[in-house]
């Protein structure tokens, strides 16, 4: 095993939990505290990457542009990388962050769909940038699928490709598999993105150490969307007990997340009922305060929504079909009197079977 | 359905390009031919499907492409299922030859057309652009919104079945978001568009799904709204029987840049008629039931038919 390359994405998964309201002081004190870190890749894009602003995830306050300026100003050593989803963003925002300073683009499909990513990659190489893959909700497909997929990132250019577990759903035994069949396929490097829904996301990241990962991801103090991706500074802690830094400073890591990121988190993310529901689930993680609102709004409970949108096979980026289902929830209590489920691992298929016998 | 009038003669129409969308769109022509004749099917590649197909249901097919359709004098209407960069070629072909061009590619050498918005207003035109598939869709709903009150902006999350996207979605997605999102501005109405599209591979395969979201700019009534919206909606089944709500318009409060305002959501379902491509293919659907729509009402012109009564 080596030391893993570390991407640190506070500023762009920690987009979610932060209700995409980060100020060009927030970024400019999380830049900073990461790059004196030794991090060497910072991610800072709107959650659902470069264009993400919108009704549908959510504006932002500031615009990501400003946010990417700034952070690549205040910045010694690392790399500042943007996340570009084919479909929301485009070439042209792509073009306009370079302009700003990044140097890294993260392009994501859902791990079915690498095909709509090729102009991205060709374009993205050819304008000098580092390109990296990104097959989200990968617990979704086989390892034989995702190394097909990958595949067609590495002919378009890609320099690494990533095994995204966006659902937290993975074990890790599920990452260990992904990410060796991407190792044995692929000449470029490949890398692992945990979400902490399932309270995995340390484990899941050294599995895929384990099976040859050479790039991790990890946010401070698990800003990120669900319950967090794996904490940087715990990731941090970790790499080095096993004789793995790669020349993180742990210490100001730690502060960084004490001192610099919790005082600005509205919420501490961590595997809670509605969390542990999207791992469990298998649904996207950013669905997680979308879901909570559409429950208030419309009284149902949240992880209703979330396993319906699961058995539904929402993919990433389908939040609008979270107030389809919280609608139909809703109408449905009210033809049927609202029940309580009898264990925390209920499916719909048991609470259907439960409504049918009340009848 | 259209209302039936009885048939005053027909125009002579031709299709090029015989892939999918081409082979949808003969099949919808044979069914409901209105005041159309099919009477070519040309593409380029002698092994097509969509050219035995044509063959075998009796309409003339032709391996020679556009060459075929310019040698047919009496062909007065053109669709062309082709490519962006086939149909810039075409296009000024056509123009020439004095043929209407109903252009069912991305390339837009002529104005965006969306039969209940806008299609009256551009039946005078040589050529004519079908938009993108989710614009066929979601323009209405826009403009729903906006001949009753102003909207800053529209947005619109396009989700469809990964087996309807084909290659040339794949290739140029950037093109959809891009071209969907002007057309949400000059053809629906809204001073800002954005448009957001999502491949889902699920199985069984999804029906497309839309949703589209309004910013008004002004305070509005919610009931004109969702009356225009209904009203609307029943105008586009009359060409695409699939299109549905699948719930009335929900108004909510919002934070958005311009401060907190109500936002209106409208939440879209598109089943394909299953004509030659399976129901989730409710993308193509629309596309090539916009396009059978247009044409008939560019035939009713040339034929100097009265103007049906938009139902």
């Amino acid at each position: 095993m080596k030391a893993p390359r570390v991407t640190d994405t506070s500023l762009r998964d920690g987009s979610h939990p932060m209700r995409h309201q980060f100020t060009v002081e927030q970024v400019r004190a999380v830049a900073q505290a990461l790059d004196e870190a030794g991090v060497p890749v910072i991610e800072v894009t709107h959650g659902d990457g470069l264009a993400g602003s919108s009704i549908q995830y959510g504006f932002s306050r500031t615009s990501e542009m400003e946010l990417i300026s700034e952070a690549r100003r205040v910045c010694q050593r690392a790399k500042i990388a943007v996340l570009l989803l084919p479909g929301i963003g485009t070439v042209k925002e792509l073009k306009e962050a370079i302009e700003r300073g990044a140097q890294v683009v993260r392009i994501a499909t859902q791990c079915t769909e690498a095909d709509i990513s090729e102009e991205h990659f060709e374009i993205a190489k050819r304008l000098g940038m580092e390109t990296v893959g990104f097959l989200m909700m990968a617990h979704m497909r086989p390892p034989e699928v995702l190394v097909q997929q990958a595949r067609l990132m590495e002919s378009y250019g890609a320099d690494c490709v990533y095994i995204v577990d966006s659902a937290g759903a993975m074990l890790p035994q599920d990452a260990a598999a992904r990410v060796r069949a991407l190792k044995e396929a692929l000449t470029v490097q490949v890398g692992f993105h945990a979400h902490n829904n399932l309270g995995l996301a340390i484990g899941n990241s050294l599995a895929a150490l384990e099976a040859g990962a050479d790039q991790l991801d990890g946010c401070l103090r698990g800003l990120g969307a669900g319950a967090g991706n794996a904490p940087t500074e715990l990731l941090a802690a970790v790499l080095d007990k096993i004789g793995l830094n790669p020349g993180l400073d742990v210490y100001r890591l730690m502060d960084a997340a004490e001192y610099v990121i919790a005082p600005m988190m509205p919420f501490q993310p961590i595997p809670n009922r509605d969390a542990i529901s999207i791992g469990y689930a298998g649904v996207y993680s950013t669905f997680l305060l979308h879901a909570q609102r559409a429950g208030e709004r419309f009284g149902v409970d949240p992880r209703d929504i979330l396993i319906e949108l699961g058995r539904r096979q929402a993919v990433a980026g389908q939040e609008d079909w979270i107030l389809d289902v919280a609608l139909e929830l809703a109408r449905d209590s009210q033809v049927h009197p609202p029940i309580r489920r009898k264990d925390a691992g209920a499916t719909v298929e048991n609470a259907v079977a439960e409504f049918s016998q009340l009848q | 359905m259209e209302a039936q009038h009885a048939i005053d003669g027909k125009v002579k129409v031709a299709i090029i390009g015989s892939g999918n969308i081409g082979t949808d769109l003969m099949y919808k022509l044979l069914k409901q031919p209105g005041h159309m004749e099919l009477v070519l099917l040309a593409g380029i590649d002698p092994a097509s499907e969509g050219l035995a197909r044509a063959r075998a249901l009796g309409i003339r097919a032709s391996t020679e492409g556009i060459k075929a359709v310019l040698e047919d004098p009496e062909i007065r209407i053109v669709f062309d299922a082709t490519s962006a960069k086939a149909h810039v070629r075409h296009a000024k072909a056509l123009r020439e030859a004095g043929r209407i061009a109903v252009d069912l590619t991305p390339a837009a050498r002529g104005p965006y057309v969306v039969p209940p918005v806008n299609l009256q207003a551009h039946l005078g035109e040589a050529n004519v652009n079908m938009v993108t598939c989710g614009g066929q869709a979601t323009t209405p709903l826009v403009y729903a919104v906006s001949r009753v009150t102003p909207v800053l902006y529209a947005e619109m999350v396009s989700t469809v079945a990964s087996l309807s996207a084909g290659p040339g979605t794949r290739q140029n997605i950037d093109e959809f978001t891009e071209t969907t999102a002007k057309a949400l501005e000059v053809v629906g109405g809204a001073q800002q568009g954005k448009a957001i599209i999502i491949l889902n591979p699920a199985d069984p395969p999804i029906m497309m799904r839309n949703t589209v979201y309004a910013i008004p700019a002004e305070e509005f009534d919610e009931a004109t709204i969702t009356d225009s919206v209904e009203q609307m909606v029943a105008e586009v089944q009359v060409y695409v029987p699939g299109y549905h709500l699948k719930n009335p318009p929900v108004f909510d409060i919002q934070e958005t840049p311009w401060g907190k305002r109500p936002v209106v959501t409208m939440l879209l379902e598109v089943e394909g008629a299953g004509d030659f491509l399976p129901r989730h293919a409710g993308n193509l659907d629309i596309m090539t039931a916009s396009a059978r729509r247009v044409g008939e009402m560019f035939a009713q012109r040339l034929l100097g038919v009265q103007q049906e009564v938009m139902v």
